[in-house]
């Protein structure tokens, strides 16, 4: 027999852990799932334990708050917990997670899925060097360790998190060699009345940029990386004007850095929606592939709600109010009384959606900047593959990701796609002349995570192995 | 606009794709039709062992055919011919080892039985509980994720229509041959080929023809690269594990334990229930594997009928109308027998004989 509660949550993040809190707070039986040592997720990270002091930021008030708010809840947290497979008996879940070394599972009446998002690194020549790190990375970083990325740092990228990014490595002692951002400020300004939802939020952005900008640091509007060099680690860094549509275009400057922070916005982490048989479509505006869910989290297959990044890139802060919607409705789906719907906080859900839509909007890089990906570029890290190697296999007639992937082994390493199947999307719609919605995204396979075979086998004795009866002579 | 062809043949996996590959060698106007990519069903998913120690016995002359079939694609299709060990741990397995692989060997299949220590010699990171082993030179495996890019090369070359993720939903009759309504347009062909895997069962219902197919779900799983731990082929008595670690490193481990699903909801699914004791069989086998991590599990659907023996011939009750499917050991055995369906086809006698779909079936 095996553990079973009303509802499980996968993710602590501000969608999950809201859900947990809001559907603890309904009487069922909650628990939730994450894989850091602390609640919070990536945009409220908590610092390492072994830090015992930093400086009060936004980040971490959220992150307290919310921890708090989880400590006074009755829901129960498994921290340091790896989900790598989920099944359906009968009409229970199972999850199946890694935990101290060993594989365990729970049962539950209903799931809750908020995996948050991932970020989206556009292949850029010498972009595997060290040195080189994701916006997000950089940011988890920061939080946590309160280290910076180096001692002289490029920062580049789409949408807000370059100027977060930025603001953060001096904060915490390093120096900013430049903000490169594809983003023009006419593109900022046609933001901005969507920003006005969160006036708060917009406040802090122009903190941000005040400061970067009295501290002199050069803003290179409309501008990307264009070519990153060193020996064995970054030494300096190659940036080119960009066309309305990216495309590079003009001379490129020389830059001096040892250390470069790069990333073209956040997509839905939604693996384990796909591998639960939820269809995904094609919502730019929302990152790229997401999948189909309602604004309260529900989605066709009984018992399975999703809420929050994971269900297309809406933000932080309307990932907190998904999370509650998400809760709500998962325990109705249990306890039949409570009464789900909530107008107000579907307003502001509305509204918080519209600022985080907004910053994803910037985020999204345009149609030429994938020209910036030359035919020696790393697209696939894993197996150090070259766009060279992806373009010839489309020309041997592979014309969706599933093909590519069998033909090139491009997606097949570690990451399983993670890090190069958008970029690979991207290349089979230019080449075969297709919009990006037609290419869909591979099959995807379990485990969530890669697992380590003894950990998922534990102590075990040959004898007990049930070996099915062998196949006719 | 309706294309007309001699034969149109529904799946582009490897029975599909050779078939039409020996009949373009005679010059008949062939078009390969597939619900999805060439080559992604249990043509591309399986683990790629090429095996004849797990072959069934009466398939044998099938099977030597088919390794050099596979020898001659060569580099192409990934193929390494690197021995293998097939390993009994308890009495009751080194039994069933004995004699099956006498029967084996008997059938033409150059399987010798070894000692542990020439066992240790050739593979010192096995298991050292190992009670007895038998030994094939011919074993090896192919690669199997390029059997899409092998054949859709392979049928470019030879002129040979195909359609990939084109979706047959309706065939009809009429005197002069087939018309086949698909999700890319109306195709007429003279002859038909069912050649559809899995899925034949509802392909040949178009026709009105009830072939006893099923699916099992077969599970493969892959771990990230490891330093070199194995040359041959690895597999178990029981036929529940195979084993290579391939030249990039990473250790393909296979072995037929089920996963859940039905071909008609599209892909199936792997379960802890059968990955964990597959996972573990392959460590009792190979223990450093504990330290591997494994980074993907998959299944694929194998279609078989109760007698478990292939489906090649004239699709009862149908002229001009062929099915092509259900083959043990159909990795191995396919390209052969593709070429075998396509003398068939073409009126000419097949080498070695076909597997009337009209007969009796009997349940093993």
């Amino acid at each position: 027999m095996i553990e079973t509660c009303d509802v499980a949550i996968i993710g602590a993040g501000p969608a999950g852990a809201n859900a947990g809190i809001m559907a603890a707070s309904q009487g069922c039986h909650t628990i939730i799932i994450d894989e850091q040592a602390m609640p919070g997720g990536q945009i409220w990270r908590a610092k390492s334990e072994a830090i015992k002091s930093a400086p009060m930021t936004p980040e971490i008030i959220d992150g307290d708050k919310l921890r708090v708010s989880i400590a006074e809840s009755n829901l129960t947290h498994i921290a340091n917990a790896r989900v790598w497979q989920i099944e359906r008996e009968l009409d229970e879940w199972v999850l199946h997670f890694i935990i101290n070394g060993r594989s365990e599972k729970i049962g539950a009446k209903v799931l809750i899925l908020a995996t948050g998002a991932r970020e989206y690194v556009q292949p850029t020549p010498g972009w595997t060097l060290p040195g080189v790190i994701g916006l997000a990375g950089a940011t988890a970083l920061m939080k946590r360790d309160l280290l910076t990325p180096g001692k002289r740092t490029v920062v580049s990228g789409t949408g807000p998190l370059v100027f977060f990014v930025a603001s953060e490595i001096r904060r915490l002692g390093g120096e900013v060699a430049a903000i490169v951002t594809p983003n023009s400020r006419a593109d900022w300004l046609r933001a901005l009345p969507s920003m006005s939802y969160r006036i708060d939020l917009l406040r802090r952005g122009f903190v941000w940029v005040a400061d970067l900008l009295l501290a002199g640091i050069p803003i290179f509007w409309r501008h990307a990386i264009k070519q990153i060099d060193g020996e064995t680690k970054v030494q300096s860094v190659k940036v080119t004007k960009l066309g309305n549509d990216w495309s590079p275009k003009g001379p490129a400057h020389l830059l001096e850095a040892d250390s470069v922070c790069l990333g073209h916005g956040l997509q839905a982490a939604s693996e384990a929606s796909q591998l639960l048989g939820i269809d995904v479509k094609y919502q730019l505006e929302l990152g790229g592939w997401v999948p189909e869910v309602q604004e309260d989290g529900i989605t066709k297959i009984n018992g399975l709600f999703i809420c929050g990044d994971g269900a297309g890139i809406r933000g932080a802060a309307a990932a907190e109010i998904q999370g509650k919607l998400a809760g709500l409705s998962a325990a109705k789906s249990i306890r039949p009384e409570v009464n789900s719907s909530n107008l107000a906080l579907l307003n502001s859900y509305r509204r918080a959606s519209r600022f985080g839509m907004a910053m994803t909007g910037l985020s999204i890089p345009r149609k030429g900047f994938q020209k910036l990906i030359t035919q020696e570029t790393i697209v696939c890290r894993c197996e150090s593959l070259l766009r060279c190697d992806i373009e010839n296999e489309i020309e041997t007639g592979a014309a969706t990701t599933n093909a590519v992937k069998s033909g090139s082994r491009a997606g097949m390493g570690p990451c399983g796609g993670k890090y190069c199947q958008s970029t690979i999307a991207k290349i089979i719609a230019d080449r075969e002349n297709q919009s990006e919605e037609k290419i869909a995204p591979p099959t995807p396979r379990p485990p969530l995570r890669p697992v380590s075979a003894s950990a998922l086998s534990g102590e075990f004795e040959y004898t007990d192995l049930q070996i099915p009866k062998p196949a006719p002579l | 606009m309706t294309e007309t062809y001699d034969l149109a043949i529904v799946g582009g996996g490897i029975m599909g794709c050779s078939t039409a590959l020996r009949l373009a060698e005679d010059g008949m106007k062939t078009i390969v039709l597939d619900q999805g990519d060439l080559g992604q069903g249990a043509s591309g998913v399986n683990a790629g062992t090429l095996s004849l120690q797990i072959k069934r016995v009466q398939l044998m002359p099938y099977a030597l055919k088919g390794h050099s079939e596979w020898e001659a694609m060569g580099e192409a299709v990934g193929f390494k011919k690197t021995g293998g060990f097939t390993l009994a741990f308890t009495e009751h397995e080194a039994e069933l080892l004995y004699e099956r692989q006498a029967l084996k060997a008997d059938a033409g299949a150059p399987i010798s039985f070894v000692s542990n220590n020439a066992l240790r010699a050739a593979e010192q990171n096995l298991s050292h509980k190992v009670l007895a082993a038998s030994y094939c030179p011919e074993d090896g495996y192919a690669n199997s994720s390029l059997t899409g890019q092998y054949y859709r090369l392979r049928l470019k070359e030879n002129d040979v229509q195909f359609r990939e993720k084109c979706n047959v939903k309706l065939i009809t009759r009429n005197s002069s041959g087939f018309n086949l309504t698909t999700s890319c347009g109306t195709v007429h062909a003279t002859r038909l080929l069912l050649a559809a895997g899995a899925w034949l069962k509802p392909i040949a219902a178009h026709l009105g023809v009830d072939l006893p197919v099923r699916a099992r779900v077969n599970t493969v799983s892959v771990t990230e690269r490891m330093p070199p731990l194995i040359s041959s082929i690895v597999g178990h008595a029981t036929g529940l594990l195979t084993m290579k670690q391939k030249s990039n490193g990473t250790i393909l481990i296979g072995g037929g334990w089920q996963g859940q699903g039905v071909p008609q909801d599209g892909r199936g699914n792997v379960t802890a229930k059968t990955l964990i004791p597959n996972l573990s069989l392959a460590q009792h086998v190979l223990p450093e594997l504990s330290n591997a991590r494994v980074t993907r599990s998959w299944v694929g659907f194998e279609a078989n009928v109760p007698d478990f023996y292939p489906l090649a011939g004239a699709l009862p009750g149908i002229e001009n109308a062929f099915v092509l499917g259900c083959v043990r050991g159909g990795y191995t055995i396919g390209p052969y027998m593709g070429r075998l369906m396509g003398d068939y086809i073409l009126g000419q006698e097949p080498e070695l004989p076909l597997f009337d779909p009209g007969r009796e079936f009997s349940e093993v």
